[in-house]
């Protein structure tokens, strides 16, 4: 295990992990009577990717919902570049850079791949009803301007060539990979992937990894993901976090993890000698 | 007691009344919507249509005599025969499951997997057709319709409530058999849908259709069953409404009354529509009663729909719908 | 043959995203306007404009404006006869309140009015969807019909209840009133129709549209990538009800000239509009004039066949017209549902590849 204090650690491979970016304290989260999540606590490092895993139903997805402030939770904070976040809107989340994918895809279905990804800069784009209305000046130049940046992002991802086709016609791989066009046009500080690899393919898996990893690395994105694939996460991440029935059971590097006997438990039953 | 509350007591009494005839009209609606999503507003027009063809098929009148008329240069109006009224009833309702079985057959089995926007604007599309054919087929004149209900003034209640206030209640006969009539086809329809084998499968397919579908209920089948009962919904309402005011196209406004009961008792909800439907009918002849003399008059014409509207605000999942938990 | 984007090279996002990419398509455009401005206003008669142009000129501003609140931001309502006879009575009190003020200034003010009221009863549409929302607006159509019926100070205690357009000028022709030329109606139609489409174009292709489509596409997913639904929505309701309010103004003090709100105004209008813009296709600016040139047109020629082609008495017409209406849109919907701007996309995607499909 690397040193690790409040200035950050460096990873195996050399590259410096900051300071702690984003901090969930003793959070639970309960839909009526059932709880979803008891109790959690873990922080995000700026710069890192951090994972969480977990069985079905162990309540990942909510974690994430509750980072992007989706939902609420009863009790307990989430601290953010160092200050305590107000219960706030999830649009006011996402104007604090965080942006995310979803698990079952969550386009704009009647726009084209370019729509949608534009729709990735709104929290960054400024001008006004009356200025959009007349277009000539700002509007357009802001238009343009930010057309740029969504190019060089449709050219990181090799989209280019289904720029202008509806979303509805792509298949379901490539349309993975536009709603993670669109939370990277956010330029966010931190990005949250919802199995960003659910229902793919061994090829257009090792795709997305590449992407990942290229974002963490050329951008500098801190990245929180959820995924099934446990051979994909021991290889991606830095630092993973296990949840079982709403309750955190392990917390470390992939080694730590995979030798933890609960994680084990969770996953494989407890062994009967 | 004092007079006033005594007014109030005899216009709330009415009001449950119109209101117990709003919930039928809003019945047709929930069936329809609950078996297959889809928002019916031909409902009214279809009270409308039930009660011209009653009318037309009592008097014998000749089907589309206006336009052999105009056609052939001819002059026909009636057979010459008057039906009793039940005969004529019976008649009406196989005409509405024929019209169910069109309907079926040329616009549903077309718009499957339609957006509801898409099959709502078909619906808007049928109430046009079937306004202009009744027009068409029994002329656009304001009929009676006369098929021995008994009506005016309920000398029962009004002795009754003279001995116990001093003040006679005036409560219309005809109101007392609609609400009547109303609570056993209430009965019935809730009955039908919890015992029979048809029922069972009219709820499965409320429920999901595709679900419904592998366990191999027949989707057009349930679809027709729907459109007929709604349809035989309609021909009561419209019998009940007719006797009252007549046969002419305001009859086909009365859906407009349902819709405010519908958004506040849910659309799929059949306890929500009687519900609705009494207290949007007592609302509104209240706020008529206190408020209309005030602010001029002529309240009802949208008291309901800002009454549900404020109502939804609140409690947007309707009197009887379960609370709304967001997903992504 | 030469309807080809091929040879056309775009060098700039500006080229890019322009609203005619291809030169053929911008040609057609230009002719357009120069037969609607240059050509139609020297030969229109009474009948043309009374019957057909004016009525398509207002009901596309109508269209144009449902189309923004349903077809881009996927809120349906069923208000649109109340919002434009808030136009109307705004327009009516503006031009007799101050009768020194420009007509085009009367008309935009009646339309920032009806924006305002159009966001009032936009407020649920955050609390309510879909169908409830639709049902909800038709408390703002019966509402607003019955107060400018009720309370007399909105048609200036007049006898009738009626109100009457006084007659205003633009550049010495009167526009309003009894005495208005066809070709000035028209003119002033079509005028306010070209920039409001232009806005409406403007509004939809940048940053607003892309966040009202988002709402309609997916509301709860627009939220979570930054979409604020409550200004979202409410800008759509204020923009629509905009458009929506002018169109209110023009037809009562251009077209009608004098006018009774229950029957000006009434749900039918709300009906009517909602059919323009789903036969037209959602989501669409061209499916807007589309739909309202089919539905202004259509009884037209169904009266002129029917009445004076076969000699039916009109009332006997009237009701087959309305048989024919409402069958003609059952079909339409079972045959193309997403409107005649689908048609047209099939038509040129086709012609982009003919004579070699393959």
């Amino acid at each position: 295990m690397n040193a690790m204090n409040s200035e950050g650690y460096t990873t195996a491979d050399g590259r410096k992990i900051g300071g702690v970016m984003m901090e969930m304290k003793n959070i639970t989260l309960r839909f009526g009577g059932v709880k979803a999540i008891t109790d959690i606590s873990f922080d995000i490092r700026e710069g890192e990717i951090r994972a969480i895993i977990g069985p079905n139903g162990a309540g990942k997805s909510s974690m994430l919902n509750v980072i992007s402030g989706f939902y609420v939770p009863q009790e307990g904070e989430v601290w953010f570049h160092g200050q305590r976040r107000a219960p706030m809107k999830p649009y006011e989340v996402a104007q604090q850079g965080i942006a995310r994918t979803f698990q079952n895809i969550a386009l704009f279905e009647g726009m084209s791949v370019l729509d949608n990804i534009m729709t990735g800069r709104l929290t960054l784009m400024k001008t006004g009803l009356f200025q959009q209305a007349m277009w000539w000046g700002r509007a357009q130049k802001e238009e343009t301007a930010h057309r740029e940046k969504v190019e060089k992002v449709i050219d990181f991802l090799e989209i280019q060539d289904i720029r202008k086709t509806p979303v509805g016609r792509l298949p379901y791989g490539l349309k993975k990979r536009v709603e993670l066009a669109r939370a990277l046009a956010a330029e966010p500080k931190l990005l949250l992937l919802d199995e960003p690899m659910a229902g793919m393919n061994v090829e257009e898996k090792e795709d997305m990894c590449r992407f990942i990893l290229d974002v963490n690395d050329e951008f500098g994105t801190t990245i929180a993901l959820i995924e099934h694939d446990m051979g994909v996460v021991m290889d991606l991440s830095d630092r993973v976090v296990v949840m079982d029935y709403g309750k955190k059971i392990g917390d470390g590097t992939p080694d730590e993890v995979r030798n933890n006997q609960d994680v084990i438990n969770a996953y494989l039953g407890v062994a009967h000698d | 007691m004092p007079e006033q509350l005594l007014y109030a007591m005899e216009v709330s009494l009415n009001g449950l009344m119109a209101g117990i005839m709003y919930a039928l009209v809003a019945l047709g609606f929930v069936l329809i919507f609950k078996a297959s999503g889809i928002f019916n507003y031909a409902q009214g027009v279809l009270a409308l249509f039930a009660a011209l063809t009653l009318v037309g098929l009592q008097q014998g009148q000749v089907p589309f005599a206006h336009v052999i008329n105009a056609i052939f240069g001819t002059d026909l109006h009636h057979f010459g025969w008057q039906l009793p009224g039940l005969v004529a009833i019976a008649l009406t309702a196989l005409v509405m499951v024929g019209l169910a079985i069109l309907i079926e057959r040329l616009i549903l089995k077309h718009l499957v997997n339609q957006a509801p926007i898409i099959l709502f604007m078909a619906t808007i599309g049928l109430a046009y057709f079937l306004e202009g054919l009744g027009d068409v087929m029994w002329g656009a004149d304001i009929k009676k319709l006369d098929v021995g209900l008994p009506q005016g003034i309920s000398e029962m209640i009004d002795t009754f409530t003279f001995n116990l206030f001093g003040y006679g209640f005036f409560i219309d006969r005809l109101d007392i058999v609609a609400a009547v009539v109303a609570t056993a086809l209430v009965a019935a329809l809730t009955a039908f849908s919890q015992y029979t084998k048809y029922g069972r499968a009219l709820r499965a397919v409320a429920d999901d259709h595709q679900a419904a579908l592998s366990v191999g209920i027949s989707l057009r089948f349930v679809w027709v069953l729907v459109w007929s009962i709604a349809g035989f919904v309609a021909l009561v309402a419209g019998i009940m409404w007719g006797s009252k005011s007549g046969v002419q196209f305001s009859l086909s406004l009365i859906a407009l009354k349902a819709l405010p009961v519908l958004m506040l008792g849910g659309f799929t909800s059949i306890p929500g529509a009687i519900v609705g439907g009494l207290i949007i009918g007592m609302g509104e002849k209240l706020f008529e009663f206190f408020a209309g003399p005030m602010i001029g008059g002529a309240t009802e014409n949208w008291f309901a729909y800002v009454l549900a509207l404020v109502f939804l605000v609140f409690r947007p999942q309707g009197l009887f719908g379960e609370r709304i938990i967001e997903r992504v | 043959m030469f309807y080809r984007e091929a040879g056309e090279f775009k060098t700039s996002y500006v080229d890019d995203s322009q609203t005619f990419p291809i030169k053929f398509d911008r040609m057609r455009y230009y002719a357009v306007l120069v037969i609607g401005f240059g050509i139609i206003p020297f030969v229109i008669n009474d009948y043309w404009a009374n019957a057909v142009f004016v009525p398509f000129l207002i009901y596309a501003i109508a269209a144009i404006g449902l189309n923004i609140l349903t077809g881009y931001c996927g809120q349906v309502s069923l208000g649109t006869g109340g919002f434009m006879a808030v136009g109307a009575y705004a327009c009516y009190k503006l031009m007799t309140a101050f009768p020194g003020m420009p007509i085009l200034v009367d008309v935009l003010l009646a339309g920032a009015v009806t924006a305002g009221v159009g966001v009032l009863f936009g407020l649920p549409s955050l609390r309510i969807k879909g169908f409830y929302l639709a049902v909800a607006t038709l408390a703002a159509q019966f509402f607003l019909v019955w107060l400018f019926n009720k309370v007399p100070w909105f048609y200036n205690y007049s006898a009738s209840g009626q109100i009457t357009a006084p007659e205003r000028t633009m550049f010495g022709i009167a526009v309003t009133g009894a005495n208005t030329p066809a070709w000035a109606k028209y003119l002033f139609c079509a005028v306010v129709l070209f920039l409001l489409a232009w806005l409406a174009r403007n509004l939809t292709r940048g940053t607003v549209g892309r966040k009202w489509m988002a709402i309609r596409d997916m509301d709860i997913a627009a939220e979570i990538i930054g979409v604020n639904p409550l200004t979202t929505k409410l800008s759509a309701f204020a923009v629509s009800s905009f458009f929506i309010g002018v169109a209110g103004a023009l037809f009562f003090a251009v077209y009608l000239g004098a006018a009774e709100v229950g029957e000006a105004f009434g749900i039918q209008k709300s009906f009517l509009i909602l059919f323009m813009v789903i036969i037209g296709g959602l989501g669409s600016l061209f499916g807007s004039f589309a739909g309202a040139a089919f539905l202004v047109l259509l009884p037209v020629l169904l009266k002129n066949v029917l009445v004076e082609g076969m000699g039916w008495p009109t009332d006997l017409a009237a009701h087959v017209e309305l048989m024919i209406v409402g069958a003609l849109i059952i079909v339409f919907l079972i045959l193309e549902p997403h409107g005649l701007a689908q048609l047209w996309r099939v038509a040129k995607e086709k012609l982009r590849l003919w004579p070699f499909p393959h």
